[in-house]
């Protein structure tokens, strides 16, 4: 009953034209819950299917368990540990979490609230004057960066460097064999080799000098399972550093976006600040930055909604589409930030739920919140705006404002 | 007047009253409000003060970390009720309608709501309990009295019986670097609600952590000295231990004794009900206006061959709470079965133990992924080659797909391998003491010859 081919949807999502607006395609994707594709792959698209199998233990992260390794699987580095299943990934999360979160560091995220701020403030007194603003790069890239570049350690002066690394390395994510020329792929490997140096140098320096950031807590610190090596904790520096780079930007600007679309909504956020939380958490169900987990691996027959996913499959699975679903959501395609048992799948879920969530909220809360507060009157200048090239980890490229009532 | 008029006259100005104002009590307050039942709603509750949350006491409060008064359940929305507290119920009549008070007030209801829970079992020799530094832990006061006790640095403390309760406050007394003895007469800690192999897992986590664990062995008698301060522990096999603290960790009995000449099928067991959360009578009929939710209910579990079931588990609490509210306020068509998975979580010696479905209901388990030795694994259980149950130390996130195995049925042991998955996968016998309940006195007796004759009647207790 669910599976029937449907590679044409798929096919449609994918391509740059949909960017703006994939929601309806997404609507026709569920049709098939469980959709193979031409090349034995598997599409999931309903929020049951796809919770059920982000919590299934026979699924698989690690790229070796796919009977044809996609694009990019070639490099041999040691993977972080998105990239890894248990045990494995379950140690390198643990001990990159003794540094990040509870229980160890509860007051991480907390403890920077201050600096949050300050943050956000300064960016936003630099709207001052300007008649247009670019959201993304002049607010909702430049914030993130900062946060991350902090609490990692890394020195915010690199940043121009690692920013065309981390845009080779975006790219190739989406990397397409049929479309797009090899140079992009190669442009990508390059990129993660140039980081990994990068970050690997960086971690040299620590060794011995123990500090507050992550890299010197990393290369310092021994917890229960030990310590990291340091192609471990470059791996997982990698991973924070473009998680940290690549999503806040997008549920920034998706909000934002979101908000002027719906000018009630800002009013009332205007006024009752407090509402910012459940609005986020609406966001991440309505306007997600992360839309699709490209690949998992089945690493034994799986079974969903009557379907068997046979050993080896790459599954892809439409985090957005079963955040739309119907059949979970009344009225899905409302945004409502008083929406209650609001399990959206914005995060992911089951164990390789987002690591970066508790710190990505409090950033677009605090950012939403002021930006409401402090920038005049705002109005988009074009909807839709431009968005960016990827499928996956969808936003737009630049958000132009017109504020002062202008 | 129409079935449906009666209805929403019933929601407008009906009367509910809940007897047992704690988790199950409350949440079923704020469930009615949210249904939209505008009459009046009283909460009878013996306990003084606010309804507070039971998981914290055996842990966090005994730790220190958080003051027995800040265990206050949060409020999801406003109820407006009239609140009867601190005096217990002492009856409930049927024909009447109304509710008895302790202090001879009568509380007349149309619909009521039963969730009187349990309360602390109590250490057998009533002298020997009342000594000085023998403690249970059900209460805030009970938690608070502990906590001091331990924060006054006792020599050692005696735990006996090593179930979740004792384990807990063996855990916090050992982080607390408090030497404790714990006496447990089944051959493992958690054997009763776990079985043996996950006994065996338990009863080396203790020992790492220092403690002295004592299994097969009964306490005999706790001995006080002059002033009544307890002193010294004596076991069945002849040794002797000192110690000035003891905790008396074996479970619960139910608040039933109330309900005696109620006509409900109430007793040592629980009060049954059908899976709406109504109350059966003695003949194991429904009735129509009595439900229960919580500790206090027996629920038959359509999963589990339909028989009935009494949990103490915070969720399970909640969640008849909502059925039992929402079927008392909506029509026959509309009821609500309450067929959730049960589920439970422990804290002890820094490992998060959580399970889904009836550990109890199964014949063998096997550890299906992670490590034994780490302390980081799932075990399935299986009855009859069908999956039941699961239990998670340290590795908790995999549980949502145990309880789609239990709910479809999935075949046991679980035939497909994962990534981190121990060697050896055989399953083993689940091995649980036996089933004494069964062997208790009657609790019925069945009169009468014709079919419209025939009656159960409450038998006299030999106890
Ligand atoms: C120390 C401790 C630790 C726990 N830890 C966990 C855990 O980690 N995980 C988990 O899932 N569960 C745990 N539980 C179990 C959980 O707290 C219970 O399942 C839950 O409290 C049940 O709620 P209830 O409302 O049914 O009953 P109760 O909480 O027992 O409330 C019943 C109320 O009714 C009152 N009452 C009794 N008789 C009368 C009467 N005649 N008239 C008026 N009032 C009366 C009682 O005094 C009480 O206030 C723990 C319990 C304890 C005691």
């Amino acid at each position: 009953m669910t599976t029937t081919e449907t590679p044409d949807t798929l096919r449609r999502i994918l391509d740059y034209s949909s960017r703006a607006d994939p929601y309806p395609l997404y609507a026709e994707l569920r049709k098939t819950p469980v959709a193979r594709q031409e090349d034995g792959s598997y599409v999931i698209s309903t929020y049951r299917e796809i919770t059920d199998i982000l919590h299934d233990p026979h699924l698989s992260s690690d790229i070796r368990n796919l009977s044809h390794p996609t694009a990019g699987a070639e490099e041999q580095t040691t993977p972080a540990f998105i990239n890894l299943d248990p045990p494995e990934h379950d140690r390198l999360r643990r001990m990159a979490m003794r540094h990040f979160g509870p229980p160890h560091t509860p007051g991480l995220v907390t403890g920077m609230e201050p600096a949050l701020s300050s943050i956000v403030g300064g960016l936003i007194d630099d709207f001052a004057g300007k008649e247009q603003i670019d959201l993304v790069d002049d607010f909702a890239y430049p914030f993130p960066v900062t946060v991350i570049c902090h609490l990692l350690g890394v020195p915010r002066e690199d940043e121009p460097r690692f920013h065309l690394w981390v845009n080779d390395i975006i790219d190739s994510i989406d990397y397409n064999p049929k479309t797009d020329p090899k140079e992009k792929l190669d442009n990508g490997i390059q990129a993660r080799k140039d980081l990994r140096q990068y970050i690997g140098g960086l971690v040299e320096q620590r060794h011995g000098r123990p500090g507050d950031d992550l890299l010197s807590r990393l290369a310092n610190d021994d917890g229960p399972d030990g310590r990291m090596t340091d192609e471990e904790i470059v791996a997982t520096a990698n991973l924070l550093l473009i998680a940290g780079h690549e999503t806040t930007v997008n549920l920034i600007t998706n909000g934002m976006l979101t908000l002027l679309r719906h000018p009630q909504v800002l009013q009332r956020l205007r006024e009752q600040p407090d509402l910012v939380v459940p609005l986020t958490e609406e966001l991440l169900r309505y306007e997600p930055p992360v839309h699709i987990i490209p690949w998992r691996a089945a690493y034994s027959d799986i079974t969903v909604a009557d379907t068997v996913i046979p050993k080896g499959s790459q599954i892809m699975l439409m985090l957005a589409s079963g955040s739309r679903d119907p059949n979970r959501f009344h009225d899905p395609d409302r945004f409502d930030p008083d929406r209650r048992d609001n399990q959206h799948l914005g995060f992911g879920s089951g164990i390789h739920l987002c690591f970066g969530g508790p710190l990505a909220r409090r950033e677009t809360q605090i950012a939403l919140t002021e930006l409401v507060r402090r920038v005049d009157r705002p109005r988009l200048v074009a909807d839709p705006p431009q968005y960016r090239r990827s499928p996956v980890l969808r936003g737009p490229i630049h958000l132009h404002i017109e504020q002062n009532g202008n | 007047m129409t079935s449906a008029e009666n209805l929403q006259a019933f929601k407008r100005e009906g009367r509910i009253v809940v007897v047992g104002a704690s988790l199950a009590g409350l949440r079923a307050a704020e469930a009615l409000r949210g249904a939209g039942f505008t009459g009046s709603l009283t909460m009878i509750g013996d306990e003084m003060g606010e309804p507070y949350d039971r998981p914290p006491l055996s842990k966090q409060v005994l730790t220190g970390w958080v003051p027995a008064e800040n265990t206050k359940l949060p409020r999801r929305r406003e109820i407006d009720a009239q609140w009867l507290l601190g005096v217990p119920a002492s009856g409930l009549d049927l024909a009447g309608n109304h509710v008895r008070l302790a202090d001879g007030r009568e509380v007349p209801f149309d619909r009521v709501l039963i969730s009187t829970g349990v309360r602390a079992r109590p250490w057998f020799v009533e002298s020997e309990a009342a000594l000085d530094g023998v403690f249970v832990v059900r209460t805030r006061e009970h938690a608070e009295a502990l906590r001091r006790a331990l924060a006054a640095g006792p020599s050692r403390v005696l735990v006996i019986g090593a179930g979740f309760t004792g384990s807990e406050i063996a855990s916090v007394c050992r982080e607390r670097e408090i030497p404790v003895t714990v006496a447990e007469l089944a051959p493992a800690p958690l054997v009763g609600a776990l079985g043996a192999m996950i006994g065996d897992v338990a009863a080396d986590m203790q020992r790492a952590h220092g403690v002295d664990l004592r299994c097969g062995v009964k306490v005999t008698r706790l001995e006080g000295d002059a002033q009544g301060r307890l002193r010294r522990a004596h076991f069945d096999d002849g040794s002797t231990i000192d110690t000035d603290v003891a905790v008396v960790a074996l479970g619960g009995i139910r608040n039933t004794e109330w309900l005696q000449g109620s006509g409900l099928a109430a007793g040592v067991w629980g009060i049954a009900c059908d899976t709406g959360c109504r109350a059966l009578d003695l003949n194991g009929l429904i009735t129509d206006d009595v439900f229960v939710a919580g500790d206090v209910a027996r629920c038959p579990n359509p999963i589990y061959e339909y028989r009935l079931i009494s949990l103490e588990h915070w969720a399970n609490a909640v969640e008849q709470a909502e059925v039992a509210a929402h079927n008392m306020v909506s029509g026959q068509a509309d009821r609500w079965p309450h067929l959730s998975i049960p589920l439970f979580w422990s804290i002890q010696f820094g490992v998060n133990i959580k399970s889904v479905g009836v550990p109890t209901f199964a014949d063998e388990v096997v550890v299906t992924q992670g490590s034994v030795p780490d302390r980081r694994f799932v075990a399935a259980y299986g009855y009859r080659g069908r999956v039941t149950a699961a239990v998670s130390f340290n590795n908790a996130k995999w549980l949502d797909h145990y309880r789609q195995l239990i709910e479809t049925a999935a075949p046991f042991p679980p035939p497909c391998p994962t990534p981190d998955q121990p060697a050896d996968m055989k399953p083993v016998p689940v091995d649980f003491p036996g089933p004494t309940l069964l062997a208790q006195g009657a609790t019925v007796v069945v009169t009468g010859h014709d079919p419209s004759e025939r009656r159960v009647t409450a038998a006299h207790q030999h106890r």
